[in-house]
């Protein structure tokens, strides 16, 4: 007599250290095989998108760093690129640099994060050690240009907020050179580790056009063997001047995505040198005073600025009727705006692409016939964070 | 094709009848069509030689609530092929069912569930049609223009009941909406702005 058995479904998550955050996962398993992965998410939705249709363009800025918070200042980049466009303002060559420069900052942050809790998802403990010392070095160079560590609000339309404080660029430089080692340390415990390998080789394959048909952008197309790259594809501020290199993968499994971020961390700490080396002195935002606001010397001063300071906290300034999608290379992938103005001072919508929404929209298709261990290690290479995911 | 002046003739000649619009800014094309016709043009979009719009970026929807046909639905397409950005839009009334891209595009079944959640529209065809980001239960849909900021109802553990409850949000003090908008004229496109918006009044 045969005994019919039922499929087990398990509840992984909303608290499980390998979730990377809340995320609720039904598998129904088949033994220890995964047969379906269904992704309850929004536990951590905040209406971002509503907020930000009741706040003046200058107030929206700080929900952005609250999405993907690992990498703050990469999402207010693309914000700020929105509406730059459609204010069709120029941005100081300096503040361009800078704002790279935090760009990078953000993206090595993210991919030390990323790599290191793969590991630890997969059993290594001492990556995470070892890579969160260097975040934790990065975070004060966010915490002396904006005064905060994560959520940084730095970023304005038509520049940045304030210069680089005195001594940040050598620092900056500094850290430049110490970090390749730190970078090669972490490689020789993971890259030729042999659980790391066994655990992430062939794991999780992507093909070339399912990575098209998801949405996928970011490491995980380029992981699939696509070379594209919005930073090379699409310029925007001052990639152009930069030379960097696009690492690609060519499996297309966990542990492919794993090398990108490595070798991308290193392309990322050249690009650091060469905006240190190219930045000249200069303004660092806009000068149109209808833009940004003047500097606390000026208001004391002029009354003209004081009526700008007054009216630009205020009201703040009125955007002209467009409609816009910008989008920027983040760690994570292609982070879009889609932002719709109508003349007044607050945007009309603001409707934000998270590259992590589509790649956790694949969880099913990755992991449908895997092993129930291969869950994290699959989640980790996707790389999700829940603010962005939840917005 | 290489830049956006010969897409949009290939698209205007190729899709004459379907498409209402073309227009070209920000380095993006930007087509209106209506609701019967978008399935098609997609399909076309995706699958000739010269367009390959291979991915489908993001759908979403915006809320004139005071336009007769409410919603307009927007996809964004990007070909990496071709390097370009489409942005593709129809307008739709309140209560009318859309088709699903899900057939042509997988990536749109969250995007598609995310609409349906935030602004109440619905898809022929979609495999999996439930809410995404709100909560289990949650009644209504908070992008809608319509739906207040402050939300209908709030959730907190009761140590009465032993059970988190929800109940009608009670605010300490009103949200307040200030106005600040002043008839302050400022550089010249907002004098544009103002203008044209007095002769549509």
């Amino acid at each position: 007599m045969t005994k019919k058995i039922k499929n087990l479904n398990l509840n992984f998550g909303p608290q499980h250290p390998a979730a990377h955050g809340v995320l609720r996962l039904i598998l129904e398993l088949d033994g220890e095989v995964v047969e379906k992965a269904d992704p309850h998410i929004g536990l951590l939705h905040r209406g971002t998108e509503k907020l930000i249709e009741n706040k003046t363009y200058m107030q929206a800025v700080p929900y952005f760093d609250r999405l993907d918070y690992v990498a703050p200042m990469n999402q207010e980049h693309a914000f700020a690129l929105a509406v730059e466009k459609i204010l069709k303002i120029d941005v100081p060559i300096r503040a361009q640099y800078i704002r790279v420069l935090f760009c990078e900052i953000g993206r090595i942050l993210s991919h030390i994060l990323n790599v290191t809790t793969q590991a630890l998802d997969v059993g290594a403990l001492t990556p995470s050690l070892w890579g969160f010392e260097e975040r934790e070095t990065l975070m004060t160079f966010y915490e002396r240009a904006s005064g905060s560590r994560l959520h940084a609000n730095y970023f304005r339309a038509g520049g940045v907020h304030q210069d680089l404080p005195k001594g940040l660029e050598d620092d900056i430089s500094k850290f430049c050179e110490s970090f390749p080692k730190i970078i090669n340390d972490l490689e020789s415990l993971l890259t030729d580790n042999r659980i790391f390998k066994q655990r992430n080789v062939d794991i999780g394959v992507v093909t070339k056009q399912d990575a098209l048909d998801y949405s996928f952008s970011g490491v995980m197309i380029r992981g699939s063997g696509v070379p594209w790259d919005l930073r090379k594809s699409q310029p925007y501020d001052c990639y152009e001047n930069l030379d960097f290199k696009v690492p690609v993968g060519k499996n297309g499994d966990c542990y492919d995505r794993y090398l990108c971020r490595i070798e991308e961390m290193k392309e990322s700490v050249s690009i650091i040198k060469q905006c240190l080396s190219k930045m000249e002195k200069g303004p660092i935002k806009s000068l149109d005073g209808k833009i940004s606001p003047p500097t606390k010397s000026e208001i004391k001063e002029s009354m003209e600025a004081l009526i700008h300071h007054f009216k630009l906290f205020t009201e703040g300034y009125r955007v002209p009727r467009d409609e816009i999608y910008t989008a920027v290379e983040a760690p994570k992938g292609e982070f879009g705006v889609y932002l719709i103005s109508d003349g007044s001072n607050k945007p009309y919508k603001c409707k934000i692409r998270a590259p992590g929404f589509s790649h956790l929209q694949s969880m099913d298709y990755l992991i449908k016939g895997h092993m129930l261990a291969d869950v994290p290690a699959v989640l980790g290479s996707l790389d999700i964070v829940f603010g962005e995911v939840d917005r | 094709m290489k830049n956006l002046e010969d897409l949009e003739k290939k698209i205007n000649s190729e899709l004459t009848t379907k498409i209402n619009k073309t227009e070209i800014k920000h380095n993006q094309i930007y087509l209106e069509t209506d609701k019967d016709d978008f399935l098609d043009i997609s399909l076309f979009l995706k699958t000739n030689n010269d367009t390959k719009f291979r991915q489908l970026i993001d759908i979403t929807v915006i809320d004139y609530p005071e336009r007769n046909q409410r919603f307009d639905v927007v996809y964004l397409f990007l070909s990496h092929e071709f390097n370009q950005r489409l942005v593709l839009k129809y307008s739709i009334s309140e209560n009318e069912v859309i088709p699903s891209l899900t057939s042509i595009f997988p990536s749109a079944n969250w995007m598609e569930r995310e609409v349906f959640d935030m602004y109440g529209v619905s898809f022929k065809d979609h495999p999996d049609l439930r809410r995404i980001l709100t909560d289990y239960g949650f009644e209504g849909h908070p992008l809608r223009k319509d739906f207040p900021l402050t939300g209908h109802i709030e959730v907190r553990y009761s140590e009465d009941e032993k059970k988190v409850i929800s109940e009608p949000v009670k605010l300490e003090q009103n949200y307040r909406n200030f106005d600040y908008e002043s008839p302050w004229e400022g550089t010249k496109y907002i004098k544009e702005e103002i203008d044209s918006n007095d002769k549509k009044n």
